[in-house]
C-alpha cells in the first residue's frame, strides 16, 4: 500500500511544480513601431495614449466593429478630438502593417489567437520587410 | 455569524492586499514574497497532510460500498461499486475524481403527509460539477501565463472556453459558470435549513474566498483590464526563480490583491476541507478493493493474546464451583 502513497506524492509534486519546471526563458515581446506609416507621422501617436491601446485595444475594436456594423457609425472621435476612420483593415493594420512583428508579437506570449483574420485580411507582409 | 464572519474575513483580506500593493506600495511583497511563501506553505503542508495519513494503520479492507460485492456465479456483482480487483478499484477512482459518482447517488428524505419518502437528489452534484470542472479548466487556461511558448492545449481550451465568442476579450464561459457554481452553492447552504445548521465558517471561507478569487479576475480581465504582458513577464520571472517586478509598465492593483486572495487559498488549503483534492485518493471506502473472501488479510499488529478459556477456568475452580452448587461440564 505504501508504494501507492509514494508513487502519488512524486505525481503530486511534479504536478504542481508543473509551471516551474517548463516555464520557458521568458522573452519579453517587442512590438516594432517602424512600419512606413508610422515613420511619416509627426506625433507618433496611436488612437489612443499608448497606455490605453495596450491594455484596451480589444475593447475598442470592439466598439469598433459595433459602431461600423450596428450604427453604421465609420468616424471614431478619440481622446484629442482628432478622427479616425473605423476600420480595422484601413486603418489599425494601415499603420500597423507589421502584424507578424507587433500584434503577433504580444498575442504569441500572451496566448490570444484573434480569429479576426479568418474573415479580414491581414497586411502583406514577406519576411524581412521593415 | 458564521456567514458574516467569513464574508468579513475575505474583505479583509481583500483590503490588505488592495492597502499593501496600492498605496502603501510593497509590490515586491505582495508580487513575489507572499506568493512564494504560499506556495511553500501549499507544496510542504500538502505533503505533511498526505504522510500523515498513508502513516494510519488500515489493516483491513473497508467495503462499505453501495453495491453487491462478488459472489456466486448467480448473484449479479457490481463491478465498480464493488470492485474485487485492482483494475476495478481504477475504474471507481476515475469515475469518483472525474464524475463525482458518490455524489450522483446523493438522496433527499422528506416527510411527505405522514410518510417518510427518499428520493434522488441531483441538484448538489451538478453545482459540484459544475464548480469543480469549471475551477479546473479556469487553472489550465492560466497556464497561457507561466509558460512560454504556450502549450497547444491551452490554446485548443481556450477556443473551446471561448467558443460563442462574445465581445472582447472573448468571453469565457468557464468563469461565468464558476462564479455562478459557487453563488449557488453557497445558497444552498444558506438555504437550506438543515445544510446551514450544520455549515461552519471552514465551509463558508473557502466558498467565498474562491468566489472573490474568481470576481476578481474576471473584473481584471473584463472590465478593468491589465497589462497581460508585464503580468506574464512578472509571473514568468517568479517561474524562472529570477523574481523581478516589471518596472516600465505598471501592473494595476486588482491583479495584486487577485494573487493575494490567491496566495491566501494556497497557503490555507492543506489545513482545511480543501485537502479533499488529496484525501479523495486515500479514501478507504473508494480505493480498497473488496476482496476479503478471497484474500486473507492478517492483521499485521496481531500478537498471541494470552487466552484463559472455559475449559481451563473449569478445571481451575471445578472445585469451588462445585460446593457452590453450580453445574460443571466435566464431573
Ligand atoms: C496613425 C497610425 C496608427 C493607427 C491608425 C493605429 N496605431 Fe496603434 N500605434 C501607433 C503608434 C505610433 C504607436 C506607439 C505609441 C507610443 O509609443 O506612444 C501605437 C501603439 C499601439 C499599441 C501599443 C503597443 C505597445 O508597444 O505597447 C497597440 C496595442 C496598438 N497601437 C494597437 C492599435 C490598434 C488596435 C489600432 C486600431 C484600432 C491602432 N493601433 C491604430 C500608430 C497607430
Ligand atoms: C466572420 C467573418 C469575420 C470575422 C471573424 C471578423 N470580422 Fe470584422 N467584419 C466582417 C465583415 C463582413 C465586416 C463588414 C465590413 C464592412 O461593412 O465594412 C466587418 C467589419 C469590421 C469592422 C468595421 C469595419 C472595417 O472596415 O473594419 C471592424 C472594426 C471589425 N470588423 C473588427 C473585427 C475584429 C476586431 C475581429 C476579430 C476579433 C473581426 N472583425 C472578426 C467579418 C468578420
Ligand atoms: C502590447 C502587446 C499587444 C499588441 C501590440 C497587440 N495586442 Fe492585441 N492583445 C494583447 C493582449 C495581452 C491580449 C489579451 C488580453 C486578455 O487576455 O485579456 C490581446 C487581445 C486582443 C484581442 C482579443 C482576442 C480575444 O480573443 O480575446 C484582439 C481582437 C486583439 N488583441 C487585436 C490586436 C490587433 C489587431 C493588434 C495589432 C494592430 C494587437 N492586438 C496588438 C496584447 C497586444
Amino acid at each position: 500500500m505504501k508504494r501507492y502513497v509514494y508513487i502519488g506524492i512524486v505525481a503530486f509534486i511534479v504536478i504542481v511544480t508543473y509551471p516551474f519546471w517548463s516555464a520557458g526563458k521568458a522573452k519579453k515581446p517587442e512590438p516594432k513601431l517602424d512600419t512606413p506609416e508610422i515613420q511619416k507621422l509627426v506625433e507618433k501617436k496611436c488612437v489612443e495614449p499608448k497606455e490605453f491601446m495596450k491594455r484596451e485595444h480589444m475593447k475598442l475594436l470592439n466598439q469598433w466593429r459595433d459602431a461600423a456594423l450596428r450604427d453604421g457609425t465609420r468616424v471614431y472621435v478619440n481622446s484629442e478630438g482628432k478622427e479616425f476612420t473605423v476600420s480595422l483593415q484601413n486603418t489599425c493594420m494601415k499603420c500597423h502593417s507589421n502584424k507578424k512583428k507587433f500584434c503577433d508579437e504580444c498575442h504569441n506570449y500572451a496566448g490570444v489567437k484573434p480569429y479576426c483574420w479568418d474573415c479580414h485580411i491581414a497586411p502583406k507582409e514577406e519576411e524581412g520587410q521593415i | 455569524m458564521r456567514i458574516i464572519g467569513s464574508l468579513l474575513l475575505v474583505i479583509v483580506l481583500l483590503l490588505i492586499a488592495y492597502a499593501g500593493s496600492g498605496p502603501a506600495g510593497l509590490t515586491p511583497l505582495f508580487g513575489i514574497v507572499i506568493p512564494y511563501i504560499a506556495i511553500g506553505i501549499f507544496i510542504l503542508g500538502f505533503l505533511w497532510k498526505l504522510l500523515k495519513w498513508a502513516r494510519s494503520y488500515v489493516p483491513f479492507r473497508i467495503p462499505t460500498t453501495g453495491g453487491q460485492q462478488r459472489s456466486f456465479p448467480w448473484i449479479k456483482w457490481s463491478r465498480l461499486d464493488n470492485p474485487a480487483t485492482g483494475t476495478g478499484v481504477i475504474g471507481r477512482m476515475v469515475l469518483e475524481i472525474f464524475l463525482m459518482r458518490s455524489l450522483f447517488r446523493n438522496t433527499r428524505s422528506e416527510i411527505v403527509g405522514t410518510k417518510l419518502v427518499h428520493g434522488s437528489s441531483k441538484w448538489l452534484w451538478i453545482g459540484a460539477m459544475a464548480f469543480h470542472w469549471a475551477f479546473f479548466i479556469v487553472l489550465i487556461r492560466h497556464m497561457r501565463l507561466f509558460i512560454e511558448p504556450v502549450p497547444g492545449y491551452v490554446h485548443f481550451l481556450e477556443s473551446l472556453d471561448g467558443f460563442f465568442q462574445i465581445g472582447h476579450p472573448r468571453l469565457m464561459m468557464t468563469g461565468v459558470v464558476l462564479i455562478g457554481a459557487g453563488v449557488y452553492l453557497f445558497l444552498r447552504r444558506w438555504y437550506i435549513p438543515q445544510v446551514r445548521y450544520i455549515s461552519l465558517p471552514a465551509d463558508y471561507f473557502p466558498l467565498f474566498l474562491i468566489i472573490a478569487i474568481a470576481t476578481t479576475g474576471v473584473i481584471m480581465r473584463y472590465f478593468t483590464k491589465t497589462d497581460i504582458v508585464a503580468v506574464k513577464t512578472l509571473l514568468l520571472s517568479l517561474m524562472t526563480f529570477s523574481p523581478q517586478i516589471p518596472e516600465k509598465e505598471k501592473i494595476d492593483t486588482i491583479f495584486y490583491i487577485h494573487l493575494f486572495l490567491v496566495s491566501a487559498l494556497l497557503a490555507y488549503f492543506p489545513f482545511s476541507k480543501l485537502m479533499h483534492l488529496g484525501g479523495i485518493f486515500m479514501s478507504p471506502t473508494r480505493n480498497m478493493a473488496n476482496n476479503l473472501r478471497v484474500k486473507r488479510h492478517v492483521n499485521p499488529w496481531d500478537y498471541p493474546v494470552k487466552v484463559h478459556h472455559y475449559e481451563e477456568y473449569e478445571n481451575e475452580f471445578r472445585d469451588k464451583m462445585k460446593a457452590s452448587g453450580i453445574p460443571v461440564e466435566k464431573e
